[in-house]
């Protein structure tokens, strides 16, 4: 055994990488609940590859067939259902671990300093993420699909002068049709996963590199013992495998009862619209993306057009999601975690919190001049957030920070 | 934490205990992946069984039918055909059907339910291509006066006779297949399911 592990360690780095990233990569010994999605989103990734292999030797990336070869895969294809209902809850189950996730970096500063550059690699994850799941919701070629994907193509269409290029580059056509499903297929099972992946990989060595932030915002490579171990820190296999374990135990549980008695989840996670094949000539009564889209939809509901041209709200949702890039250096406390903040802070996370939430709703719910100015009001509220940042941070008083990370 | 002692005994009964729990759960999951490659109920609804009509079938006559995507011979032997069928049992491989190439009402000369009625799997068992028909006795190109009537596979040049039973010396090892099948009444047969025990 020793013998076939020198063996490979003399040509391949095993038992290095096993100790750097595993057995000898301390992590604080404190985290708590919020630090279980890092792991998850990792879980429904392989997850939504694993399922994406299997429906796409069944799926026809063909205007003509997609529709009808995903009902083959849910009525003739041997358990095809059940792979098909895990990928298109995976999809949810992601953005759902995945807000956690990037929630948990804000309670706890984990975008500061040192680990910008993990916030921006998980910010483009984020974005990459919706791609994926936008191009993924128009396969099967329901009437949601296709009119979800002509309004969020035709998006592109409101920039001046190039806008008719633009969306002629996209479609392939002068319509949605065939050539941009079959394009998004390639994108949807090639591309975007491979960025995925590639992206992922990169936002655990940036995270190793400087190690993992905690519930305190302390440091524990400041603090080490003799042998040159973080006081703090505990080796991540087995303490933080197991505990991960645990944590996918509990997920899968959800998971899997979503899976096999709410699929669809009341029109969440599957919109009725989407079981009628898509209609070039018929647009469903009300049409609205998917819940994780939504709050960039509000967002770009709220601006009315200017000028004659809808580009402002275009450019509003698009700066929605950019701006969340700039948090590392808006934000200009002294102190990361949300336990030592200032009060103005913490009254402004729960006025982002809410502010996210309500836009979420808003875009699922059909237009009212009540719900318009909602969507105005909520959308000032968020970009707020983070335009008044630098100076909400930099008023209060904060509680001091402790040397060590601290027991509860 | 560091007054306890730790009970290594409990700790690897755990860790076992979980990872067979979680092995179980692994093998569970991997059921749908796997069937989902079998075949599908349209496969399956595609592979049902076939009715052909065989009213006007005249001697000599072969029609080729699909069932489950392979080729099916469905001919009509004379009576002269049918008595070639016994000269030649030392050239072939398996005149007496020891291979289990067919169903049990078809292990016979003829290979058949009706004597007369072939109804033979047309790919060749040596590597998959289908046999052309050659009937015709005597035919110069194989083998001349030798030749009593049968198959000649055009890829590798291996011989069948009139009821799919291969010759010695070509390089298919074994006789043709014959499929389930049998007669619904004198001029239907069925093709895929086997006739009710009796």
């Amino acid at each position: 055994m020793d013998n076939n592990k020198n063996w490979i360690d003399q040509r391949f780095p095993l038992t290095k990488v096993w100790n750097e990233h595993l057995a000898e990569y301390y992590t604080p010994r404190n985290f708590n609940f919020w630090y279980f999605f890092g792991s998850l989103a990792m879980l429904v990734l392989v997850i939504q590859i694993l399922t994406g292999i299997f429906l796409a030797m069944h799926f026809k990336p063909d205007a003509a067939l997609a529709f009808a070869s995903v009902e083959y895969i849910m009525r003739d294809v041997d358990w095809g259902w059940l792979i098909r209902y895990i990928h298109s809850t995976g999809a949810s189950a992601f953005f759902i671990v995945i807000y956690l996730h990037m929630y948990r970096a804000m309670l706890y500063g984990s975008y500061k300093a040192p680990r910008e550059l993990i916030w921006i690699l998980g910010m483009v994850l984020y974005i990459a993420l919706m791609a994926e799941a936008f191009m993924g919701y128009v396969l099967p070629w329901g009437q949601m699909s296709y009119w979800g994907a002509k309004v969020i193509i035709n998006l592109f269409g409101s920039f001046p002068i190039v806008g008719e290029l633009i969306l002629e580059f996209i479609l392939g056509d002068f319509a949605v049709g065939d050539p941009v499903l079959n394009r998004f297929f390639s994108l949807h099972v090639i591309a975007i996963p491979l960025i995925l992946v590639i992206l992922v990989f990169m936002h655990i060595v940036a995270l190793h590199t400087v190690g993992s932030n905690n519930p305190d915002g302390v440091e524990i490579k400041k603090n080490k013992d003799a042998n040159g171990i973080p006081k703090d820190g505990i080796p991540f296999h087995p303490y933080y495998s197991v505990k991960d374990i645990m944590g996918v135990v509990v997920f899968l549980m959800i998971f899997s009862a979503i899976v096999f008695f709410a699929p669809a989840l009341g029109g969440y996670f599957l919109e009725a619209p989407n079981f009628v094949e898509a209609n070039p000539l018929k647009t469903p009564d009300h049409i609205a993306p998917l819940w994780y889209l939504t709050p960039f939809y509000s967002v770009l509901r709220a601006i009315p057009p200017m000028f004659g041209s809808q580009l402002p709200g275009v450019l509003a949702m698009f700066a929605a999601l950019l701006i969340l890039v700039a948090l590392p250096w808006l934000d200009r406390s002294k102190v990361k975690s949300i336990r030592y903040r200032s009060w103005p802070y913490k009254v402004a996370l729960g006025i982002f919190v809410v502010s996210f939430i309500v836009l979420g709703w808003l875009g699922m719910q059909a237009v009212t001049p009540l719900y318009s100015l909602m969507a105005q009001i909520f959308t000032a509220l968020y970009f707020a957030f983070f335009i008044l940042m630098p100076w909400f941070t930099s008023i209060g008083k904060t509680k001091p920070v402790p040397e060590r990370t601290t027991e509860h | 934490m560091s007054e306890q002692e730790i009970d290594l005994k409990r700790r690897r009964f755990l860790t076992g205990a979980t990872s067979v729990v979680g092995a179980v759960g692994v093998g569970f999951v991997l059921v749908p992946f796997l069937s989902s490659w079998m075949p599908s109920a349209r496969a399956k609804a595609a592979g049902a069984p076939v009715d052909v009509n065989i009213e006007k079938l005249e001697d000599g006559q072969l029609v080729r039918i699909l069932w489950r995507k392979k080729p099916v011979w469905i001919f009509k032997r004379d009576k002269t055909a049918l008595a070639n069928l016994l000269v030649q049992d030392d050239n072939l491989v398996d005149p007496n059907n020891l291979e289990d190439q067919q169903p049990a009402y078809a292990k016979n000369v003829h290979r058949s339910i009706n004597p007369e009625i072939a109804v033979i799997i047309g790919i060749c068992t040596h590597l998959g291509c289908s046999p052309t028909y050659r009937p015709e006795v005597g035919a110069a190109d194989l083998g001349g006066d030798e030749w009593k009537g049968g198959f000649y596979c055009p890829c590798h040049g291996s011989k069948f006779d009139l009821s799919g039973r291969v010759f010695k010396n070509v390089p298919a090892p074994t006789n043709l297949v014959i499929p389930p099948y049998h007669f619904v009444n004198d001029s239907l047969i069925r093709l895929g399911v086997d006739p009710k025990a009796s």
